[in-house]
C-alpha cells in the first residue's frame, strides 16, 4: 500500500481512524469479515465496491451508529465502545457525517438543519447565522435557507446534507454515497464540493462510492470493499491501473468477475499467482 | 401436533416479553436522559400542543356523547326501581373513575400515540435518527422525553375537560331532555363522590400518557422496512398502547380503590 505525498493537503502519517479485524453479521448474514483499515489525520480515503457489500456499515461502525461483533474501531486511539454511553454521544462532535438520501429534518427549513449542532452545542445566534451562511456559501447553495427539505432537489438535499454535517467544523467527515443516483453533471459538482469542503476543513475524510470518476477525483487512496473484505488499497492511479481481476472487473464495470462470482476463491488464487 | 400448538404460543410469548422489555428499557432511558441538558423548550411545547392543545376537539366530543348517552341510559335503568335521583352520582363517579381517563387516553392513543409512532418510524427509515446520533445528539433526549413529557403532563388536564364536559353532557340530557328537575340534579352530581375519585382519574389519565407515549417512541424506533414498516408500526403502536392501557387501567383501579 502506498500513498501520494506531496500534495494540496497534509497528510500526516498517524491513524487518525484505525479499524482493526473487524466482524458484522446481521443474522445469518455475514456484511464484514475480518476489516483491517486506516486513515491518516487529513486523508481523503474512498471506500468503494459494488451495492449490498456492508460499505454504509462500515462508515457507520467508524462514528459508533453501529457496535462490532468482535474487533475494534480506534479514533483517535480511543475506542469509541470502551467509552460509557454519554461520552460515545459527545465523542461524535469529532464527526460530520451525510448521508445517502441527505436524511435533513423534514420538519425543519434548510436553515433549522443547519443550525441544528450548532444550536446544541449552545452558540449565540448571530454566530449561528454567520456560519449557517458560510456553510451553504460553502455547497454554493445560498439563498435556499428558508425553503423545506422536500422542496428540493436530489442534489440540493445532499449538498444541505452536507452543509449540516460540516456546520460545527468536524475533524472527520464521512461521506455516505454523496452522489448516487444523480445525473452526471451533478455527480461531478458533488465532487467539487467535496473537494471544497476538504480545502477549507482540512479534516479527515472517508467517502464512500460506487463512482469511480469522483472516487478518483476526491480520494488520496481507494480500498475496494466486495464480500466482506478490504480487497485492495491503493492510490487513485494504482487502482486504476491495477491487474487485479476484482478491481478490473469492478473499475471496468462488468458483470461477470471475481465480485460478482466466488470471489474469495478468485482472489485467493490471483494473490498467490502474485 | 404438540408443537403445531405449542409453536405459536410460544411466539407470542417470546413477543410479549420482548415488547414488554423494550418498553422498560426505553422507560429507563427516558428517565436517564430527561435531567440532562440541554433543555429544547420549544420542543417541549410544540408537543404539549401536539398532545394538550390539538387534542381538545376530540376529547370534547368524545366525553359530551359520553356523557349524555350515560345519562341517559342509567335514567332509564334507574327509572325502573325508582332511584332516577341517583343519575348524577352515577354518571360523575363513572365518568371521573372510569370513562374519561380510559376513552380519552384511547382517543389521544388513536390521534396523537398513531402520529408518533410514524413520524419516529420514518425518521427511522429515512436515517433521520442516525442523522441525530451522527450529531452528536441522542435520539431519546431529544426527541422522546419531550413527547413523554408532554403525554404526562396534558392527558390529566384534558380528562378533567373530559369530566367538566361530560357532566354539562349528562346534566343536558337529564334535566332538558328527561325533565329531571335541575336543582335536583345538579345537588345530586356530587352526593357520593369524593376527592380519591377525581384523583384516581388523574393518576390513571397520567399513566395511561405514560404509556401511549412510550409505547409509540419504541414501535417507532425498531421500525424496520421502508413505508411498509411504518404503516405496520403505527397499527402495532395503537394496538399495544390501546390493550396495555385497557389491561392496566383494571390493576391501577384494584390498586387505587
Amino acid at each position: 500500500m502506498s500513498r501520494e505525498t506531496g500534495q494540496a493537503y497534509p497528510v500526516s502519517s498517524e491513524a487518525k481512524i484505525r479499524v482493526e479485524d473487524l466482524h458484522k453479521s446481521f443474522g445469518q448474514n455475514v456484511v464484514l469479515d475480518g476489516i483491517d483499515l486506516s486513515v491518516a489525520t487529513g486523508e481523503a480515503l474512498v471506500v468503494v465496491g459494488p451495492s449490498g457489500t456492508g460499505k454504509s456499515v462500515l462508515l457507520k461502525h467508524l462514528i459508533g451508529l453501529l457496535q462490532p461483533d468482535s474487533g475494534r474501531v480506534l479514533v483517535d486511539g480511543q475506542d469509541l465502545w470502551a467509552m460509557d454511553h454519554l461520552q460515545r454521544v459527545d465523542f461524535r462532535k469529532k464527526f460530520g457525517m451525510s448521508f445517502q438520501e441527505g436524511a435533513l429534518f423534514d420538519s425543519m427549513t434548510v436553515y433549522d438543519n443547519i443550525a441544528f449542532p450548532l444550536r446544541r452545542s449552545g452558540k449565540k445566534p448571530a454566530q449561528v447565522r454567520e456560519r449557517v451562511e458560510e456553510c451553504l456559501e460553502l455547497v454554493q447553495l445560498p439563498d435556499i435557507a428558508s425553503k423545506r427539505p422536500s422542496e428540493l432537489s436530489g442534489g440540493m438535499r445532499r449538498r444541505v446534507g452536507f452543509a449540516r454535517a460540516i456546520a460545527h467544523k468536524p475533524e472527520i467527515l464521512l461521506f455516505d454515497e454523496p452522489n448516487t443516483g444523480l445525473d452526471p453533471i451533478m455527480t461531478d459538482t458533488i465532487a467539487e464540493v467535496i473537494l471544497g469542503i476538504r480545502r477549507q476543513l482540512r479534516a479527515t475524510i472517508v467517502t464512500i462510492t460506487h463512482h469511480i470518476p469522483s472516487a478518483r477525483k476526491i480520494g488520496d487512496r481507494l480500498a475496494l470493499l466486495s464480500g466482506g473484505h478490504i480487497l485492495f488499497q491503493g492510490t487513485p492511479d494504482e487502482f486504476v491501473k491495477s491487474p487485479d481481476p476484482a478491481v478490473r472487473q469492478f473499475v471496468e464495470g462488468r458483470a461477470t468477475g471475481p465480485l460478482t462470482g466466488e470471489i474469495q476463491t478468485l482472489h485467493r488464487n490471483y494473490g498467490e499467482a502474485r | 401436533m404438540i408443537q403445531r400448538v405449542l409453536e405459536p404460543i410460544g411466539n407470542v410469548v417470546l413477543r410479549l416479553v420482548e415488547e414488554t422489555g423494550r418498553f422498560f428499557i426505553m422507560l429507563g432511558r427516558i428517565l436517564f436522559w430527561s435531567p440532562r441538558p440541554p433543555y429544547d423548550v420549544r420542543e417541549h411545547f410544540k408537543q404539549m400542543q401536539r398532545v394538550g392543545v390539538d387534542s381538545i376537539p376530540v376529547v370534547f366530543l368524545t366525553m359530551l356523547f359520553t356523557g349524555m348517552v350515560l345519562s341517559l341510559q342509567a335514567y332509564n335503568g334507574f327509572a325502573r326501581f325508582n332511584a332516577t335521583s341517583l343519575v348524577g352520582s352515577v354518571v360523575t363517579l363513572s365518568l371521573m373513575r372510569e370513562l374519561s381517563p380510559v376513552l380519552s387516553a384511547l382517543m389521544v392513543t388513536g390521534r396523537v400515540g398513531s402520529s408518533m409512532a410514524a413520524e419516529i418510524g420514518s425518521m427511522r427509515v429515512t436515517e433521520q435518527i442516525d442523522a441525530l446520533e451522527a450529531l452528536a445528539t441522542e435520539p431519546v433526549q431529544y426527541l422522546f422525553v419531550p413527547r413523554v413529557f408532554a403525554s404526562v403532563l396534558m392527558m390529566p388536564l384534558l380528562v378533567v375537560l373530559g369530566d367538566v364536559i361530560g357532566m354539562i353532557g349528562g346534566y343536558f340530557v337529564a334535566v332538558n331532555l328527561l325533565g329531571t328537575n335541575s336543582q335536583t340534579y345538579y345537588e345530586s352530581q356530587f352526593n357520593y363522590v369524593d376527592m380519591v375519585d377525581f384523583t384516581s382519574g388523574i393518576i390513571k389519565a397520567a399513566v395511561f400518557g405514560l404509556i401511549f407515549s412510550v409505547v409509540a417512541c419504541v414501535r417507532g424506533y425498531y421500525t424496520v422496512g421502508g413505508a411498509e414498516g411504518v404503516g405496520r408500526s403505527t397499527t402495532r403502536a395503537v394496538v399495544v398502547a390501546s390493550l396495555t392501557i385497557l389491561l392496566v387501567d383494571f390493576f391501577l383501579t384494584r390498586l387505587l380503590f
